[in-house]
């Protein structure tokens, strides 16, 4: 599955997208970010609802393909800026992290 | 290519907007060597705890990183407070974060875990008062 392809399936917002094209083998959900950094796989859909600019950072180092933003959570400032100059996929969803992750587990099939 | 690549950096102390931007520097570094992506994101991780206590805890210092063609060595240095104890410092879930901190998503108590697991050798030098000295050694497969 692509990034575009999880967009599509959660109804997402395009909050940065650097390469829509890019696969999600895997996911991770996770809001401490020393966790999501040891732990969150590479190549792998992080579901969350932090939105700092720390985000960008963990997203960057852990190389995950894809911050899925949920419950509607508003990116803080500075985030877009910094997801944008990193080169990050970030999409944004108003489903709760259970149900997203459920959605991209059936129709995604990560 | 030469023997050493020497990499130095300024971390500034409760910057959380650029915490990370030195640990992205090596990062993108060792990715342009051609070093294996997994032992890339084993320096990344380890490092960025790091820098990120650096931020939080001690107001700041500077990262090395020391690239050779099998390793890579990674020194952060701060004059902050010091650890009192290192031994409970390296528990999983302790950390003496604020509750500011926290609300960014930090102070999991994974930071010096993270440090010991990721990288091949951790070591860790402080005095209270005086400021803390970490030694990160990443071997390339």
């Amino acid at each position: 599955m692509t990034v575009n392809d999880l967009c599509g399936i959660l109804s997402a917002q395009k909050v940065n997208i650097a390469d829509g094209n890019r696969q999600i083998t895997c996911g991770y959900a996770g809001d401490l970010l020393s966790f999501v950094m040891g732990r969150a796989p590479s190549d792998s859909a992080w579901f969350t609802v932090m939105t700092n600019v720390n985000v960008c950072a963990v997203a960057t180092l852990a190389d995950v393909s894809c911050v899925v933003i949920c419950e509607g959570s508003q990116p803080m400032p500075g985030f877009k800026e910094k997801a944008a100059e990193q080169g990050i996929n970030v999409i944004l969803t108003d489903d709760d992290i259970y149900t997203a992750i459920k959605k991209a587990v059936n129709e995604g099939q990560i | 290519m030469q023997d050493c690549v020497h990499l130095e950096y300024r971390v500034d102390g409760q910057n959380f907007v650029s915490a990370g931007s030195a640990t992205e520097s090596v990062k993108t570094f060792l990715k342009g060597m051609g070093v294996n992506p997994q032992d890339v994101r084993r320096v990344a991780i380890a490092m960025y705890e790091g820098e990120i206590n650096m931020v939080i805890h001690a107001n700041g210092g500077y990262a090395y990183a020391d690239i050779y063609v099998d390793k890579c060595i990674i020194t952060l240095v701060d004059t902050g407070k010091g650890i009192k104890d290192i031994d409970l410092a390296l528990q999983p879930g302790y950390s003496t974060a604020s509750d500011e901190v926290r609300a960014l998503g930090f102070g999991a108590g994974m930071g010096l875990p993270n440090m010991k697991k990721y990288a091949d050798e951790c070591i860790i030098e402080s005095e209270v008062g005086k400021g803390t000295k970490v030694t990160l050694v990443t071997r390339f497969d």
